[in-house]
């Protein structure tokens, strides 16, 4: 009897097997363990959106104090939607936006902040993906959270929901502070 | 008729089609088939951050083009494959290698194969010599003795 049971074996194996291929299906490809945490944020020099005279490095964001930084584009309509999000989190929460102004114009740029709201200190000019290629972006909108440090902490891919804003970004910050 | 003609004029979209998609990847020259060669396998074993199941170098994503000239540049400045390979890594994590390192989190990965492949010749060398031994004390003497004795009885006969 007990060796007959053993024939079940290979059965239990494939259903395990099964079960775990099927938990991956519903996994999202994009939420997966960013390069970048616990790193310092990486070495940079490039102008500002606003003025291209000004030239700003790290030491934006090593400034002892709690920054969250989000690389944004006009040409992408997941930025639109995230603005009033990210604007409740710097007025409200009074929390350090930075922005980084990715593969585009500075003309564009410009616009879109008059349109949509500025909830940014000051914004990076990055049109050749200079400072985004270093960060590991592959696609707006992303959202870092560095510490007062200059270390980033938290990475987060693509639109944030008020959701998000509620369970995953003010949580970091929390934690973070 | 129409159907024919509006058939062409589909199979013509989809050329052009086929010709702008080819478009966006950009050709380079080298003057060297060595690093050419590097150049071909690195980005066809680097995968795509976006595009779920693509390798660089047939992705017209544009971080894909990005990694591609960033891969092209280190090549130049003389960076070795593994270097570069790192490079990538640090950037846009694990995800990017279509071989995962060797290393204590991946040891189930690349383990796990040849660990059941293993276990299955086990078991198997197992049954055949269970079988083996079974078949051999199946008969005892006395019933031995009786077989021989049935078998020269038909030969007899």
């Amino acid at each position: 009897m007990k060796r007959r049971l053993l024939l079940l074996l290979p059965l239990v194996g494939f259903l395990a097997l099964s079960l775990f291929l099927y938990q991956g299906l519903s996994l999202n490809p994009f939420h997966r363990e960013s390069a970048l945490m616990a790193r310092d944020f990486p070495e940079f020099e490039l102008a500002t959106l606003e003025d291209p005279e000004r030239r700003v490095d790290r030491s934006l964001l090593a400034t002892g104090e709690l920054t969250l930084v989000n690389v944004w584009g006009e040409w992408c309509p997941e930025c639109k939607r995230e603005m009033p999000q990210l604007l409740d989190l710097a007025h409200r929460h009074d929390i350090r936006m930075v922005g980084i102004s990715w593969k585009d114009t500075r003309e564009k740029g410009l616009g879109f902040l008059d349109e949509f709201g500025n909830p940014f200190e000051i914004n990076i000019f990055d049109p050749d993906n200079e400072l985004g290629f270093e960060l590991g972006v592959f696609g707006a909108p992303e959202t870092f959270l560095v510490d007062a440090e200059g270390v980033i902490r938290y990475h987060h891919v693509g639109y944030i929901s008020p959701g998000e804003v509620r369970d995953k970004i003010l949580p970091e910050v929390e934690k973070w502070r | 008729m129409a159907l024919i003609r509006s058939l062409l004029t589909l199979l013509v979209l989809l050329m052009v089609a086929g010709l702008a998609q080819a478009g966006a990847i950009e050709v380079r020259e080298f003057d060297d088939p060595v690093m050419e060669q590097r150049y071909r396998s690195l980005t066809a074993s680097l995968r795509c951050p976006t595009c779920e199941n693509q390798a660089i170098d047939d992705s017209d994503a544009p971080v894909s083009g990005d990694m591609r000239d960033r891969v092209y540049l280190l090549l130049q400045e003389g960076v070795s494959d593994i270097e570069i390979r790192e490079h990538m890594v640090q950037r846009f994590g694990d995800y990017v290698l279509y071989n995962p390192r060797l290393e204590g989190r991946t040891l189930l990965l690349w383990g796990l194969p040849a660990g059941l492949v293993l276990l299955g010749a086990i078991l198997v060398v197992l049954i055949v010599r269970s079988r083996k031994s079974a078949s051999a004390k199946a008969l005892s003497e006395e019933e031995r003795a009786r077989l021989q004795a049935l078998i020269n009885r038909e030969r007899t006969e």
